[in-house]
């Protein structure tokens, strides 16, 4: 049994527009599994899906064996345990650093403020950031303020982690202290889904690639056999893209 | 014909076009304008004589002239002579202006710029004065009617203590009213943002009500809460004073206002913030009470300024209920002097309290942005 199991996972926007047509995944514990493939593909949506961000209007996603969605499900529960980074950080402007990491922990987990605090400064450490603790978000770039919305997912020791696009509203000079987390967190077995853009990045650190198009996952592997030799005619058109952008 | 790309590509490019003759414009003349600013400091110095002399004679006969009052009239008018030196620098530039258009047009230019800007400085300044000078004037004009009925220093004087009792009142009710507009109003806007189906029925009864009591006029509403519900003669209602009612209308009626500029600073709330708040574990009323409501706060004071200023000057409709606030007290003066000044008094106090308001909400604007942007 997979940790995560995506089984025919549908969604249409508004009902009407549709974004997942059917999505097949199973996210072994430890693994990295990077979502790949062109804009509006449902890479986002998927994740969003996860956590219970979007509803779904068919199939079913089961978290240990367990069914989390569909009505009657504990959203909130389900949102402790899997935690999510944004593309656009979403930090709360009106809070600290600090506060941002220690706010769920406190309010949501009901941990005690020192612990909380004490926690969360460790992780802030580990990102050479504790010294920003009493910094507002908008003092901070792009790449520590992504650095600070992992850490704020971390702070709820989540089961898996979802990653949307982390690095794409980045400055390139940028990217790579935040990729350095993700590895990291990679290597002490952190589960990890990413959608993402960064192939060379996929390429490293994945245990398993998706390609997704139009909603369906055309070809799954383990990066080798999908970055060298693709199956599908979708899959090499669309690398071969990336690859003509000068970004593989 | 040569096909190499370089030759092919000096082929596409065309023959050079011969560009036109630049011819620098002269600039034009600055000395109409700068005439017309020395003939309207010229009317506003001998509008500012007449005004201080037509002050004076008013002063003396009601016996209140003196040396020194004088001495501020006259030096207040003499003050305008000032305006002389800019309506003179800008009249000769303009003159200078024009002998150099011949030898040197980028000094004539910038002279008249020069010449321009002086004389609208003079031009400006003259109107300010003239339109203070004017005041003075339809004050003291017809016998000083204008003075005696708004202006009675003697009425002011002995009833002053009178309205500033009476004003205490209107302090009691606005600031009673406005505590509880600020809860009642944030109520009404999370009910109306109630989610899902079964927050359809808090929605529509929510809505209801601001449409109601956002389109009754405050004064209806102070009417009808203020004599409609003692004469019910109900339970509790009954022992509650007159002001009592007056704070119940002006929070029911402003709740509905204040309800609306919550709702638009919560909805102002970017929805990712919202999901991040929710991919945390934070439940509906969490993500309102610690994310989004703090930031909506912040962005609603200056409305919210708006509307407690507004609420404040409408705590002079409850003189309909017969209380005695500050204009209902100033209105028994003017009928036993036969001189509105008590009301003018009024007037000040209302304009003086909400002033200091809003600076202090542009300090607090001000500190709470320093402090998003700095740090700590």
């Amino acid at each position: 049994m997979a940790l995560v199991e995506i089984r025919d996972v549908r969604k249409a926007y508004g009902g009407v527009v549709p974004v997942l047509n059917g999505v097949t995944l199973d996210i072994e514990e430890h693994q990295v599994v990077c979502l790949i493939g062109p804009s509006g593909c449902g890479k986002s949506t998927l994740l969003r899906c996860i956590n219970g961000l979007e509803t779904i209007d068919g199939g079913e996603i089961r978290l240990h064996g367990d069914r989390v969605s569909g009505p009657g499900v504990d959203l909130d529960a389900l949102r402790r345990d899997v935690g999510i980074v944004f593309q656009s950080f979403n930090l709360f402007p009106h809070m600290s650093v600090l506060d941002n990491v220690t706010a769920a922990p406190i309010k949501v987990l009901g941990q005690g403020r020192a612990e909380a605090k004490e926690r969360a400064m460790e992780l802030l450490a580990r990102i050479q950031l504790d010294h920003k603790a009493l910094e507002y978000p908008d003092r901070l770039s792009g790449g520590q303020q992504q650095r600070v919305a992992i850490v704020r997912a971390l702070a709820m020791d989540p089961i898996v982690l979802l990653l949307d696009e982390i690095t794409s509203a980045l400055d390139p000079e940028l990217v790579s202290e935040v990729l350095n987390i993700v590895r990291d967190l990679s290597r002490e077995g952190m589960t990890m889904v990413l959608a993402t853009h960064e192939m060379g990045f996929a390429r490293e650190v994945a245990s398993k690639v998706c390609f997704l198009y139009g909603g369906v996952v055309y070809e799954e592997g383990p990066p080798e056999q999908i970055f060298s030799e693709p199956k599908n005619e979708r899959t090499r058109a669309f690398l071969e893209r990336i690859i003509e952008a000068g970004r593989l | 014909m040569d096909d190499t790309p370089a030759a092919a590509a000096v082929e596409r490019t065309p023959a050079p076009r011969p560009t036109r003759q630049w011819k620098p414009a002269p600039p034009r003349s600055a000395v109409g304008l700068a005439t017309a600013a020395l003939l309207a400091v010229a009317a506003t110095v001998g509008l500012g004589y007449f005004t201080a002399w037509s002050i004076h004679e008013a002063l003396v006969s009601l016996e209140f002239s003196s040396v020194l009052v004088d001495v501020a009239l006259y030096g207040l008018a003499t003050l305008t002579l000032i305006l002389f030196v800019p309506a003179m620098r800008g009249f000769l530039a303009a003159k200078r202006a024009r002998a150099l258009i011949d030898s040197d047009i980028a000094e004539a230019r910038a002279t008249t710029a020069d010449a321009k800007e002086k004389s609208w400085i003079a031009v400006g300044y003259s109107v300010a004065s003239s339109i203070v000078f004017f005041f003075g004037l339809f004050v003291v004009s017809n016998d000083i009617a204008v003075g005696r009925i708004f202006l009675d220093f003697h009425v002011m004087g002995e009833t002053f203590h009178l309205v500033v009792i009476a004003f205490w009142q209107n302090i009691q009710i606005f600031v009673i009213a406005e505590i509880l507009v600020l809860i009642w109003g944030l109520l009404i806007a999370v009910a109306r943002l109630a989610p899902g189906r079964a927050g359809a029925p808090v929605r529509l009864i929510a809505t209801a009500y601001v449409d109601l009591f956002r389109g009754l006029p405050a004064i209806i509403s102070i009417y009808l809460v203020g004599f409609g519900l003692p004469s019910a003669d109900l339970p509790i209602l009954r022992d509650m004073t007159p002001t009592m009612f007056a704070i119940l209308a002006l929070t029911l009626t402003y709740g509905a206002y204040v309800s609306e500029v919550y709702r638009s600073g919560i909805e102002s709330v970017h929805w990712s913030q919202t999901a991040a708040a929710r991919s945390l574990g934070f439940s509906f009323g969490q993500t309102l009470r610690f994310v989004v409501v703090p930031q909506a706060l912040r962005r609603i004071i200056p409305p919210l300024l708006n509307d407690f200023i507004s609420l404040q000057k409408d705590t002079s409709l409850v003189l309909v209920l017969g209380t005695i606030d500050a204009f209902n007290q100033s209105k028994i003066i003017a009928a036993n002097h036969f001189s509105l000044s008590a009301v003018t008094v009024v007037a000040v106090l209302f304009v003086l309290i909400t002033i200091p308001q809003g600076r202090l909400v542009d300090k607090l604007i001000e500190r709470d942005q320093k402090r998003m942007r700095t740090g700590g």
